[in-house]
C-alpha cells in the first residue's frame, strides 16, 4: 500500500516549501516533497511555492502541469503502473495491459471508482531483460505472465 | 567460519524475487545452524539467470541460477556440501557469456557491494583520481581526449573537446551534470552502474570537476529508478564521509560537491538542454544551441554535462592511460561499449564489449534469439528514436559510423528484439504517439508532425488511400527529421521510416501497377 499521507495543511505546506527554498532551482523539489506528503500537489500550495521562490504562479502551475509525475489529486489507494515502451511490448506487455484494464474496469490513467486503484502507464522501468514490467506501489515486478498480472491485480484491489 | 553469499540487490533482480531469495537463504542458514554473511551487490547483468546468487569457495565465486525461493535451501546445501546442482553455473567469471566480455566500466558490477567504500577502494577504485591528482588539469584533459571516448548517451560527441571547452572558458563558477535520465525503452545500463558501482560515476564525476575547474555537481536521476537514487545518496554520504568529496578531497586541494535531483516523468529531458532547465527548477523545454551547454549551461554557466557511462569510463582511462582504453574499438568509436539486449531475447542483459561487433552476433549468438522460440523478426537499436532493422542488416557492425551509415543509430546502446508476430505498422504508430505524449512542445514539427503521424498511420492502418497516406507519413518525417529542434522530433522518423522501408507489407498493400494480360 502507498504511504498513509496527510491531509492538505498549509502550516505543514508551509514548512515544507521553507526546508527547501533555499536551493537552486527548487522547484522540483518542492513539488516532489509537496506531493511525498499530501499524496498530490493542493492547489493552494502553488501560489505559496511561488511567493517563496519569487516566481510568478504561472510560471510554478506551468512546471507542475509540465511533467507526468506530478497530481492534481490523490491517487486510488494503490498505485499500479505497467510499462508500455517497446521492450515489453516486445515481451507481450500489451495484452497485460489490456488484461489489467478488462480485470479493473478501467482504461489506463484512470482509478476504480471505489478509489482503490490507480492503473497508470509508464514508459520504462529499466527492467527491459527481464520484460514484461510493472510498478505496484514502488515495488518492482518483472517476468509478468498472465497469472502475475491477475495477482498484482487482485493484491492491489484489496 | 562465516559464509559469504552474495545476492543482488539491483532492481532487475529484486523485480524476479532477490530479496525473498536472500530471505530464503538467511533462514535456511539459520534452521541448518550455518552462519552466513549475505552480501548484497549489483548485477552482473545476465538477466535470464537472476536471481544469481553468488558464494565464495577457495576456486572462486560460485554461482547458482535463476534460483527461486523454494530452491534456495537446496542451492545452500549444494554450496555447503560442495555438492552438484541443477542451477549450479560454475565460477562466475568462467561463464561464457561473462567471460567473452570486455568488461572495463562494468568491471567491478555484481562484484562489489555498492555501499562499500572499503570494497570500491580494494577494486581498483580511486586509483584514477589518485593518478590525477599528480597530473595537471590539462594532462588530464589530454588523457580524455587521447583516450577517443564519445559520449555515451546517444550523440556520440568527443568528450575530450567538450571538457576542454569548459575548462578553457573563464567564469566565477562551473558545473559538472551527469545525465542519468535513462528513457529510452531497452536501456539499463545506467540504472545498473549506479546500482551496482556507484562510485565509479562520482569518480568520473569529481575528475570532470578537477578537469575543468568545476566544484559543483548534480546528478539527474529520472524517478523511474528509485533504487538508483537511493544507491547514489548512499554512495555520496560514503564518499564525504571517507574525504573524496567535499573540501580537499583524497588529500588534495581541490574541492567538489555533489547531489542527486530527481525527474519528474518526462523523457525529453534526457535531451541536454532541456535536462539543464529542469535542473533550474523549470518545465523541461528545449533550449536553442548556440549557447552551448560548455559555455552557458546550468544557471548560464559553462557546464560538462555528459551520460553516467562517459563518466564511469573516466576512471579505468585515468588509472590505466588512455591508450588502454583507446587499444578497443573500431574506426572512430574507440573502448567499450556496454551494451542492453532487451525485449523478446533468450539471454538479455549487459553485454560490455569492444565496439566492432555485429548485430547478428549480438541478437542470435549472444542473446539467443527470441524468448519466445520464434524467428526474430526486428530489432530496434537506440531506443525509442532508434531504427527497426531487419534480418538483412545483421551484419552491420555496432559502431556509430556503421548504423549512421544505414539510416540507424546505436544510441545509448539498447537492442530491442521482436519476434514474427510484430506489427510493424503498430510500431511505427507507437514512435508517433510517443513523441507526442513527449513532446516538450516547443518546436511545430515535433509537437503537431507526431499528433498528425499517428492520425494518418491510424489510416493507413484502416486501409484507407494507403499510397496517398504513406507519401503523407514520409513528408511529416521529412519535416520533423530537419525542421525540429532537437531529437526527439529530429530521430523520431527514424523508428517510422525504418519500419517503413523494411517492412512495407506491414502498411497494407502495396502498390499494384498494371496488370499483366494473360
Amino acid at each position: 500500500m502507498t504511504a498513509p499521507y496527510e491531509p492538505w495543511d498549509e502550516k505543514r505546506g508551509a514548512d515544507i516549501i521553507a526546508e527547501h527554498a533555499g536551493l537552486e532551482g527548487a522547484t522540483l523539489v518542492i513539488l516532489h516533497a509537496v506531493q511525498e506528503a499530501f499524496g498530490y500537489v493542493p492547489e493552494p500550495a502553488i501560489p505559496m511555492i511561488a511567493s517563496a521562490l519569487n516566481l510568478s504562479r504561472a510560471e510554478v502551475y506551468g512546471v507542475f502541469t509540465f511533467y507526468h509525475d506530478f497530481r492534481k489529486q490523490p491517487a486510488g489507494r494503490h498505485v499500479l503502473k505497467l510499462c508500455r515502451a517497446e521492450a515489453c511490448q516486445a515481451a507481450g506487455g500489451d495484452r497485460l495491459a489490456a488484461r489489467a484494464e478488462a480485470r479493473l474496469g478501467i482504461a489506463l490513467g484512470n482509478a476504480t471508482a471505489d478509489r482503490r486503484v490507480t492503473l497508470e502507464p509508464i514508459y520504462c522501468l529499466g527492467l527491459c531483460a527481464t520484460a514484461p514490467s510493472a510498478l505496484l506501489d514502488g515495488r518492482v515486478i518483472g517476468r509478468l505472465d498472465d497469472a502475475g498480472i491477475d495477482a498484482l491485480v487482485a493484491e492491489a484491489q484489496r | 567460519m562465516t559464509m559469504r553469499l552474495f545476492v543482488p540487490r539491483d532492481a532487475g533482480a529484486v523485480a524476479v524475487g532477490a530479496d525473498d531469495v536472500a530471505l530464503a537463504l538467511e533462514r535456511a542458514a539459520a534452521t541448518r545452524g550455518i552462519a552466513v554473511e549475505i552480501i548484497r551487490t549489483g548485477s552482473r547483468g545476465l538477466y535470464w539467470l537472476e536471481p544469481m546468487v553468488e558464494a565464495a569457495t577457495p576456486q572462486g565465486r560460485v554461482a547458482f541460477g535463476p534460483v527461486s525461493t523454494t530452491e534456495a535451501a537446496a542451492v545452500l546445501d549444494a554450496i555447503t556440501s560442495d555438492s552438484p546442482h541443477p542451477l549450479r553455473l560454475g565460477v562466475a567469471d568462467e561463464i561464457p557469456w561473462l567471460k567473452r566480455q570486455t568488461r572495463l566500466t562494468f568491471a567491478r558490477c555484481g562484484v562489489v557491494d555498492p555501499r562499500s567504500m572499503e570494497d570500491y577502494r580494494q577494486h581498483a577504485g580511486y586509483r584514477g583520481l589518485e593518478r590525477a591528482l599528480s597530473l595537471t588539469s590539462d594532462a588530464i584533459l589530454a588523457e580524455v581526449a587521447a583516450s577517443g571516448l564519445r559520449g555515451r548517451g546517444g550523440a556520440g560527441f568527443p568528450t575530450g573537446i567538450k571538457w576542454k571547452t569548459v575548462a578553457q572558458t573563464s567564469a566565477d563558477r562551473k558545473y559538472i551534470v551527469c545525465n542519468a535520465d535513462e528513457g529510452d525503452s531497452g536501456t539499463f545500463a545506467d540504472r545498473m552502474i549506479m546500482e551496482g558501482d556507484p562510485f565509479v560515476v562520482i569518480e568520473g564525476m569529481t575528475l570532470a570537476g578537477i578537469a575543468v575547474g568545476a566544484t559543483k555537481g548534480y546528478i539527474y536521476i529520472r524517478s523511474e529508478y528509485p533504487h538508483a537514487v537511493a544507491a547514489m545518496n548512499a554512495a555520496i554520504a560514503a564518499a564525504k564521509r571517507a574525504g573524496y568529496l567535499g573540501e580537499r578531497l583524497g588529500g588534495s586541494g581541490h574541492r567538489f560537491e555533489l547531489e542527486v535531483r530527481v525527474g519528474a516523468g518526462a523523457y525529453v529531458c534526457g535531451e541536454e538542454t532541456s535536462l539543464l532547465e529542469s535542473l533550474e527548477g523549470r518545465r523541461g523545454i528545449v533550449r536553442a544551441k548556440p549557447p552551448l551547454p560548455a559555455h552557458k549551461g546550468l544557471f548560464g554557466k559553462p557546464t560538462v554535462i555528459n551520460n553516467v557511462l562517459s563518466f564511469a569510463a573516466i576512471p579505468f582511462i585515468l588509472a590505466g592511460g588512455a591508450k588502454a582504453y583507446a587499444d578497443f574499438g573500431v574506426g572512430r568509436s574507440r573502448g567499450t561499449m556496454p551494451i542492453q539486449l532487451a525485449g523478446n531475447i533468450s539471454h538479455g542483459g549487459l553485454f560490455e564489449t569492444a565496439f566492432g561487433i555485429t548485430l547478428g552476433e549480438l541478437v542470435d549468438d549472444i542473446g539467443g534469439g527470441c524468448q519466445s522460440g520464434r524467428p526474430v523478426r526486428a530489432v530496434q537499436v537506440g531506443g525509442p528514436l532508434g531504427a527497426y532493422f531487419p534480418r538483412a542488416l545483421f551484419d552491420t557492425p555496432f559502431d556509430y559510423e556503421a548504423f549512421a551509415a544505414r539510416d540507424g543509430l546505436i544510441g545509448h546502446g539498447g537492442v530491442v528484439v521482436f519476434d514474427d508476430s510484430v506489427d510493424m505498422s503498430r510500431q511505427a504508430r507507437f514512435a508517433m504517439e510517443f513523441c507526442a505524449i513527449e513532446s516538450c512542445g516547443k518546436c511545430t514539427p515535433c509537437r503537431i508532425g507526431s499528433t498528425r503521424g499517428v492520425e494518418t498511420i491510424d489510416r493507413i492502418r484502416r486501409g484507407e488511400r494507403v499510397t496517398e497516406n504513406i507519401a503523407v507519413v514520409e513528408d511529416l518525417c521529412a519535416t520533423m527529421k530537419f525542421g525540429s529542434h532537437c531529437a526527439l522530433g529530429g530521430f523520431t522518423p527514424y523508428p517510422v521510416m525504418s519500419a517503413l522501408k523494411h517492412f512495407r507489407q506491414d502498411f497494407g498493400p502495396a502498390p499494384t501497377g498494371l496488370q499483366a494480360a494473360e
